[in-house]
């Protein structure tokens, strides 16, 4: 009877010590949430990684920045992920020193509704500005049709259509209106949900757009990938240099690469309105969140290791998807800063 | 909780010539005597003991909630006070914030579809139980009960796709040139709007309210009904005199419940209602709701403030379900005392 039992008890610590084994040399699982705006690449990135190291798995919440920056400040996930990056204060808050690493661009596009104009409508970074504030309020208005020769304008009433839910393209595009139009960072602001002085909100990208393509006269603002595979019209937008630039992934990372001379060592930078011929002025980073000094030593080495592939292969995979890769100085910068990860 | 408002209308109203049946039943098992009473004994009351368990567990996940929304939403109340609920600054940037016109705009929508869904229903559950033939009523009291089960996100889908094109180019334009000296029909005509939201919320509860006004007419006494008719009323005069008076606290109800659905909607009408916090007379105007704005900022809320502000909306949201749901009570209670019959 006893030595039945002890059977049992040792054959219930070799299996023990088995599962133990077994999960020791089974995949890491690394956790990480945050962005919605670059979860198909992520994903993307996550399933190809997984073939050349099988020995690694993520797990990616896309839940939106704010909830990456919360879950990686309570430390709740190995990494976040976010389209904003943290104020100086958010940053003294967090538990222990945050990195932000960028991994790709995301630009926002202008588009509209108006019968009789296909794509192109130029617009300068003023009355964009002033549309959006309400100052001018008919698609005749002589500033619009100045940049427009040759365009017939209807004498309708402009409908302004934003982003009703917080997002990061919102906070990019406000951004950029801020960073054109001091009323308008006076007056409104930046942020992922801001106090619109008119229009009318549309949930997600895909509510924008729905609310541009049902009605007339309407403009609004979407992702450059959502303008692309929808095949939205999309406006020309009038850069720091005066040129009118097509929204592109080329125009997107030449915004990046003309902000490289005054890239700061944490990343941190706004990339509306950067300098260079060619940069589309509505330009945005999206960055990871991770902690300089990482408690599981195992985990940091893996993260490590997926942020170096990432910055080489993972780049050549974002323009397939419509994101905007980093441009190569900026690449080389980011390497480095990975490698301060312990 | 809302569904318990249709359960107590229904055995307070109508189930009631069954109830003292049942006791009379029950009673004597609980007092048999003999070697077997002292098992069935702790059965009834191990019985008992769960059932008040089960029944406390739901007092309790509304005290938990209530407490843990409150003490969430404490760093907005403190810093907003009663300002919070008459200021209609909302600016996220700024860190101010004012509810009204989310207020508003839930009140507003939801009694307005309220308004005019109750009539319908009524309408619809009459035809359905006397005056439609046995074999039409028998296919469309399913169909109606099948709309109540459609996913709120495909009647915003609709609303969103075909509603408000349709409204903005006909119904709207059409409002606003003969009607547009009121103040309610002034504006420019956008689609989405609350006139949109009035309606697609009005399209949502008219399948509830439809088929419980249905079983409550359905609960009518036969006998009843031929009294009327055996004096030589019209069929509409025995609708009139015999069925509605008889059903009334339930059809009260049966509406009380649409309007917890249409108060709480969330997806289609943020869908339709065009997202913006101003407080206008006007149904062309686009307007907000409360439980728009906590899906639509909620995710992104950076700033504790925000969130914060955003759970007292869930809060106020949660009191205003609670108030609703006891004026019905005492709505429902008042008028079965007065009609005898019902009672």
């Amino acid at each position: 009877m006893f030595q039945r039992i002890r059977k049992g008890i040792v054959a219930v610590a070799a299996l023990a010590a088995f599962v133990a084994a077994g999960t020791a040399h089974a995949e890491t699982l690394i956790n990480g949430a945050g962005a919605t705006f670059p979860y198909p690449l992520y994903s993307k990135w996550f399933a190809e990684y997984a073939k050349i190291d099988p020995g690694v798995k993520f797990n990616y919440q896309s839940i939106g920045s704010g909830g990456g920056i919360k879950q990686i400040s309570a430390q709740t996930v190995d990494f976040g992920a976010s389209d904003k990056f943290l104020s100086d204060q958010e940053l003294t808050a967090a538990p222990a020193k945050l990195l932000h690493i960028p991994t790709v661009m995301g630009a926002v596009v202008v588009t509209y509704n108006l019968p009789g104009v296909a794509k192109g409508l130029k617009l300068s970074s003023e009355v964009l500005a002033d549309v959006y504030e309400g100052k001018i309020a008919s698609w005749n208005d002589a500033r619009i049709a100045k940049d427009n020769a040759g365009q017939k304008l209807p004498a309708k009433p402009i409908i302004v259509v934003h982003r009703s839910d917080g997002s990061g393209t919102t906070s990019i595009f406000t951004d950029y209106l801020s960073s054109v139009s001091p009323t308008w960072a006076q007056s409104i602001g930046k942020g992922t949900s801001v106090k619109w002085p008119v229009g009318l909100g549309g949930k997600g990208n895909e509510g924008v757009a729905g609310q541009i393509k049902t009605t007339p006269y309407t403009i609004g603002y979407v992702e450059l990938a959502y303008a692309f595979e929808n095949k939205l019209p999309y406006a020309f937008l009038k850069n720091r240099e005066g040129h009118f630039v097509e929204p592109s992934i080329a125009s997107t990372t030449a915004a990046a690469a003309g902000a490289a001379k005054q890239m700061p060592a944490d990343y941190r930078i706004s990339l509306v309105n950067q300098p260079g011929k060619n940069a589309y002025p509505i330009v945005g980073f999206t960055w990871l969140l991770i902690y300089q000094d990482q408690k599981d030593k195992a985990k940091a080495k893996k993260l490590v290791e997926f942020l170096n592939w990432e910055l080489k292969q993972g780049q050549k995979m974002a323009g397939k998807l419509l994101y905007a890769p980093l441009p190569a100085n900026v690449a080389k910068m980011v390497e480095k800063t990975v490698k301060s990860i312990r | 909780m809302q569904t318990n408002v249709h359960t107590e209308v229904e055995a307070s109203g109508l189930g009631l010539d069954s109830y003292p049946q049942t006791e009379t039943t029950l009673q004597p098992v609980t007092k048999t005597t003999g070697p077997e009473a002292g098992k069935r004994l702790n059965g009834d009351a191990l019985f008992r003991y769960l059932t008040t368990f089960f029944a406390l567990s739901i007092l309790a996940i509304l005290a938990l909630m209530l407490v843990e929304m409150t003490s969430e939403s404490l760093p907005a109340i403190r810093k907003f006070g009663w300002q919070f609920v008459t200021g209609s600054n909302w600016d996220a940037v700024q860190g101010d914030f004012g509810a009204l016109p989310y207020l508003w705009g839930s009140v507003i929508s939801s009694v307005l579809a309220l308004l005019l869904a109750t009539p319908l229903s009524i309408g619809a559950a009459l035809f359905i139980t006397e005056i439609a033939p046995k074999s039409l009523s028998g296919m469309i009291a399913p169909l109606i009960e099948l709309l109540a089960a459609i996913p709120s996100v495909i009647y915003g889908l609709w609303g969103v796709l075909v509603m408000a094109p349709w409204l903005q180019s006909t119904v709207e334009p059409f409002l606003s040139e003969r009607f547009g000296f009121l103040p309610f029909f002034a504006g420019a005509p956008y689609g989405v709007s609350m006139l949109a939201a009035v309606f697609i919320l009005m399209i949502m509860v008219v399948p509830i309210i439809t088929s419980i006004t249905k079983e409550v007419l359905l609960a009518v006494p036969q006998s009843q009904k031929e009294a009327a008719i055996a004096l030589g009323a019209t069929r509409w005069e025995m609708i009139k005199m015999s069925i509605l008076p008889y059903g009334r606290s339930g059809i009260l109800g049966a509406a009380i419940l649409g309007l917890g659905r249409a108060v709480g909607e969330t997806m289609a009408v943020t869908m339709v209602i065009g997202n913006a916090p101003k407080i206008s007379l006007s149904l062309l105007s686009p307007a907000y709701t409360m439980p728009s704005v906590i899906a639509n900022e909620f995710a992104e809320a950076t700033s504790k403030l925000h969130s914060s502000a955003l759970m007292e909306i869930g809060l106020i949201l949660l009191v205003v379900t609670l108030v609703i749901n006891a004026l019905a009570r005492l709505l429902i209670w008042s008028v079965s005392r007065d009609s005898g019959g019902a009672a």
